[in-house]
Order: structure tokens, then C-alpha cells, then sequence
């Protein structure tokens, strides 16, 4: 079985401060990992570097084989990111926003079949309904949706996701656990940020911790820290790098191993 | 005014050459502005345009000045100096705002003062006044020469090809440049071409409403069409048209009216902006009464209600 993402000795340095170091990480194809950490502890920067977002300082990234770089296959990976509203200046439909997703590193204009292919990823994420309205006029969960919808209009063999269910609503979560266990279930390869599993547990195999920029636990998922456990805590973070960056400075460990 | 009277008025119009020239190039400035606008407004830059175009300023005097010392005419090389310098501001404003270094908003007013004082400054280094610069400030379509008509057709083609031609990727990198990057699209080329098209822009409208109008031009249809469309596809083409007869329907009047073509054409496109806006909540009602959309999203509750029927 091939690897589809390694990251040898990967250290990340943001505004002089190294964020991520001696990060090695390797995901085989057909695997359902999860990165887990407290808030700030480089999770969200190390998937940025990982897809080509920011920087890598030290170390290298191979994604489906080929190091990081314009020659990577950019139409199998499909990139999610932490984002708290998918609205601009000008209108735009969660269709045009999904159709965005089809372009890549070679393809600068959408295919021609990108009509039914926009149709089909929003119908993954229960969205076929909401295609021609404005995304500015979605609630953050459908925004969010519209998001995953972009990353998976290219069919991709990798899904890179950060955070994906952060501030958002329970059917939305419900949409996304349904359409992630079916993509797994194809074979598809996916890479997910989370602050705890909730919806997704029982997708998940494989948990990577991350603690201070660094990996501490790849294994089991680990069960989660006193009063974070249970339904009924519900967690909703949405933050920034801003935030993340600010949260370095006090690190809380969320997760007992 | 009989109707024999108004077709005999129409014709003389459209007969005399120099009108031809005009209304050709007005139509032409009319389409493309507005096609760079929207990926200005959408990506909030909308004082870009101006910032260009005070930069243009010190080209126009730049391209004087070499002029007078080749011994040309004037302002023989007065657009070249204004495309040179409008390109390259264009991207150092793109360079400063990638390295977020300086904040956008403080690198726009260094070149809104830094342009109109390099301007003035260097149009009386080569001997002429301030009084030369008005023509580029305000506009001057009834000047426009074949050569200048060609150059306008050259530069609205290029903003076109581009502006529509690459419009998902230009659309992908304004709306979110971090899922482009991951994407392995080549980012930096796709903004440097937004903003030297953006200059290109400027340059071409300059001759019809003048560089302190030109934004207005590019921004103004856009802010009107996006009152009244859901999509970004739509409102690029609504904008694209309110530009066109803005642009068309204010130099004609000037056909018979002297006032300045540029302000009259920025005075139009603000008036259809108000008729929009007026127009919108009109609008929301013929649909509301149609749909009877609930303009909340269809969610479910998050809490458990103890009395049924919460909805």
C-alpha cells in the first residue's frame, strides 16, 4: 500500500516563533486519521503546511508520493479550510464557490462537465437544494458544507480537512459524518483536524496528538480529558491563527493518554 | 421636439465622426471597467482603482517630461508614461499587500498623495502647469484620436480576455486565496494579473472620465448590479451593461448639453446605484409573494424544548 502523506522532521516557524518541529507523520492510502490537540498546539499549521499554505522551514512533505511543489496531483487532494464564513463583497452562489474547487495546479478553467459535477458534490453534503442561493445568506454549518462541497467536486484521493465541525450546527455535523463514511468506505484517504471526534468517532482508527508543536501520541484514538467527556459538552471554537497563535503562549492539554 | 426632429438630432450624432470616435471608446471603457471591479470589490479593494490612477498621475507627467527632453510633442508619450506607471504600482501595491507588511489601507495613501505631488511636481519640471494635467484629471473624449481609439480597442481586449476568460480562477483567488494556494494554483501570477489589468483599466478609462473618476467607473455599476443579483457570474454581466449605457448615455448628453462628459457619466451610474437600492426591497416583495420563503435556514433546534411546538 502506498503512503499518501509523509512529512519527515517537518518544523514550521510563523513570525520567528517555531510552531510545529520534529513533526514526523505518515498516512497510508484508505486510512481515516485524526489530529488531535488542545487550541494552539499547531494542528491547524501543521495541515497549512502539509497542503502548501505556509512554509515548511525544515524537514520535507511527499503528498501521494511526489514532494511538495507544482507537481504535486493537486486534483486528487482536496483541501478544507478552518474557515468561519465562506461570504465575500460580491454575491456569490454556493454553486460558483463549489465550481471554484475544480481547478487545480494544470486547469485554470473549469472542465466542461463542471455543471453536473458542482450538482453532485453539494448533494454529498445535502446541499443539492441551496446550489443558486448566496452563500452570504447560508447558516455557518451550510457555509461550511459549501466548503467540503468545494474540496470534494474534484473527486479527490486525499481530504484534508481542518476542523470541519467547529461551530456548526448538528445536521450539518450529521450531513458531514454521513458523507465522510462514505468517501472512507471508497477508499478515500482522509486527513482531519479535530478539537474532540464527537460525530466522527467511529470513523476514526487512528488519532495523532499533537502538544506543544510536536507529536506526542499516534496510535488508538486516546479517550478524552476530565470535563471534556460526555455529549453534553459540546465544544465550539471557531478561532484564527490569531487566536491560535495567542493560545501558544498558554498551552491547555485537552487530552489524557 | 417632433419625432423627425429627434431622428434628424440621433443621426447628426452619430454622423460626425469625432462622436463616432467617442462613443465607440466610451462603450468600450464602459464594458471593461466594471469586468475589474467586481474582483476589486470582492476582494475589498475598492479605492485600488483611485490609488492607480493618482500613480498615473506621475506617469502622465513622467511621459511629459521624457517627451520635451526627446524633443516630441508634449504629451506624445503622456499615456505610455501613464501605462508604465500604472502597471508598476499596480504591483508594487500587490507585492506590499502580499507580504502584509504595511496595511493596505496605509500603502493606498501614500499613493493617492505620493501620485498627485510626483504629478504636479514633474509636469512643471517639463515646462508645463498644472493646467496640462486637467485633460488626464477630468477626462477628454472629444479629443480622442484613431490612434488612441486603437489603443483603447487593444487594451479593453486584453482586459476582457483575461477578466472573463480567466474568470473561476480569478474568482477562486479573491474569494479565498488560502484554498487556492492548497490547490497548487498559481496564486501570485493570478493576483498580478488582477492588478495589472487593473491599471490597464485605468489607463484605458482615464480618457473618458479622467483619473480621479476612473474608480468610480470601475466600483459604481458593480455596487449598483450587486444589489439586485445573487451570483458573482451575474453580477459581473449586470455590471458590465449598467457601465456600457452609463458610459454611452452620459456622452450623449453632452452631445447636446456642455457639461463635462466624465462627471455626467459618474452622476448616471450613481442614479441607476439609487434606482437599485430603491428598487430592492420591490423586488423582494414580487419574489416573497411568490416564494414565501422562512429567511431563516432550515435547522433544527439545538435545545430540547419542554413544551412541544417551538416552531
Amino acid at each position: 500500500m502506498s503512503v499518501a502523506v509523509r512529512a519527515t522532521g517537518v518544523h514550521v516557524t510563523l513570525g520567528g516563533a517555531p510552531i510545529v518541529h520534529h513533526v514526523d507523520l505518515s498516512v497510508d492510502e484508505g486510512e481515516v486519521v485524526a489530529l488531535l490537540g488542545a487550541n494552539g498546539s499547531g494542528k491547524s499549521t501543521l495541515v497549512r503546511a502539509l497542503v502548501g499554505v505556509v512554509p515548511v522551514d525544515r524537514g520535507s512533505v511527499e503528498l501521494l508520493g511526489t514532494p511538495l511543489g507544482r507537481s504535486v496531483a493537486w486534483d486528487r487532494i482536496g483541501y478544507v479550510p478552518q474557515r468561519v464564513s465562506a461570504a465575500t463583497g460580491v454575491p456569490a452562489t454556493a454553486a460558483e464557490v463549489v465550481a471554484s474547487g475544480t481547478l487545480h495546479a494544470r486547469r485554470l478553467r473549469p472542465p466542461r462537465d463542471t455543471g453536473r459535477r458542482v450538482t453532485q458534490a453539494l448533494e454529498q453534503v445535502g446541499l443539492g437544494a441551496l446550489a443558486h442561493r448566496p452563500v452570504g445568506q447560508l447558516s455557518g454549518g451550510q457555509q461550511q458544507r459549501v466548503l467540503i462541497a468545494r474540496a470534494l467536486v474534484r473527486r479527490p484521493d486525499l481530504l484534508v480537512l481542518d476542523e470541519p465541525v467547529a461551530g456548526v450546527d448538528v445536521p450539518s455535523q450529521r450531513a458531514f459524518a454521513d458523507a465522510l463514511t462514505t468517501l472512507a468506505a471508497g477508499g478515500t484517504t482522509v486527513l482531519v483536524v479535530l478539537h474532540e471526534l464527537g460525530a466522527l468517532a467511529p470513523l476514526v482508527r487512528r488519532a495523532v496528538v499533537l502538544r506543544h508543536g510536536s507529536v506526542v501520541h499516534d496510535g488508538a484514538p486516546p479517550s478524552p480529558a476530565a470535563g471534556h467527556a460526555g455529549p453534553e459538552h459540546d465544544h465550539v471554537h471557531p478561532h484564527d491563527t490569531a487566536d491560535d497563535d495567542a493560545a501558544a503562549l498558554t498551552p491547555r492539554v485537552g487530552w489524557e493518554l | 421636439m417632433g419625432a423627425v426632429n429627434v431622428w434628424s438630432e440621433l443621426t447628426g450624432m452619430l454622423g460626425d465622426p469625432l462622436m463616432q470616435r467617442a462613443l465607440v471608446a466610451a462603450l468600450l471603457v464602459g464594458l471593461a471597467a466594471p469586468v475589474i471591479g467586481t474582483y476589486l470589490v470582492q476582494r475589498r479593494l475598492s479605492l485600488l482603482g483611485d490609488g492607480i490612477g493618482h500613480v498615473a498621475l506621475t506617469g502622465v507627467a513622467l511621459g511629459w517630461l521624457v517627451g520635451s527632453f526627446a524633443g516630441l510633442a508634449p504629451d506624445a508619450l503622456a499615456i505610455p508614461g501613464a501605462v508604465v506607471a500604472a502597471v508598476a504600482g499596480a504591483v508594487v501595491i500587490e507585492l506590499v499587500r502580499e507580504r502584509g507588511r504595511t496595511s493596505g489601507d496605509v500603502a493606498l495613501a501614500l499613493l493617492f498623495y505620493g501620485g498627485i505631488a510626483g504629478g504636479v511636481l514633474l509636469i512643471s519640471q517639463a515646462g508645463g502647469t498644472s493646467a496640462n494635467l486637467m485633460g488626464y484629471l477630468f477626462g477628454s473624449i472629444s479629443t480622442v484620436t484613431w490612434a488612441d481609439l486603437w489603443l483603447t480597442v487593444a487594451l479593453t481586449a486584453v482586459v476582457l480576455v483575461v477578466g472573463v476568460g480567466l474568470r473561476t480562477a480569478l474568482f477562486a483567488v479573491s474569494q479565498d486565496e488560502e484554498f487556492a494556494r492548497a490547490a497548487g494554483l498559481p496564486v501570485r501570477a493570478l493576483n498580478l494579473a488582477i492588478a495589472v489589468v487593473a491599471a490597464l483599466t485605468v489607463t484605458v478609462a482615464m480618457r473618458v472620465v479622467g483619473l480621479l473618476l476612473v474608480s468610480a467607473l470601475m466600483i459604481v455599476p458593480v455596487a449598483a448590479a450587486q444589489q439586485v443579483t445573487a451570483s458573482f457570474r451575474r453580477t459581473m454581466t449586470v455590471a458590465m451593461t449598467v457601465g456600457a449605457v452609463v458610459c454611452v448615455g452620459g456622452l450623449a448628453i453632452t452631445y447636446w448639453n456642455d457639461v463635462s462628459p466624465g462627471a455626467t457619466i459618474v452622476v448616471l451610474a450613481i442614479a441607476v446605484y439609487a434606482a437599485f437600492a430603491l428598487a430592492r426591497p420591490a423586488m423582494r416583495r414580487l419574489r416573497g409573494a411568490v416564494e414565501r420563503e422562512d429567511p431563516h435556514p432550515a435547522v433544527d433546534d439545538d435545545v430540547q424544548l419542554a413544551l412541544g411546538g417551538g416552531r
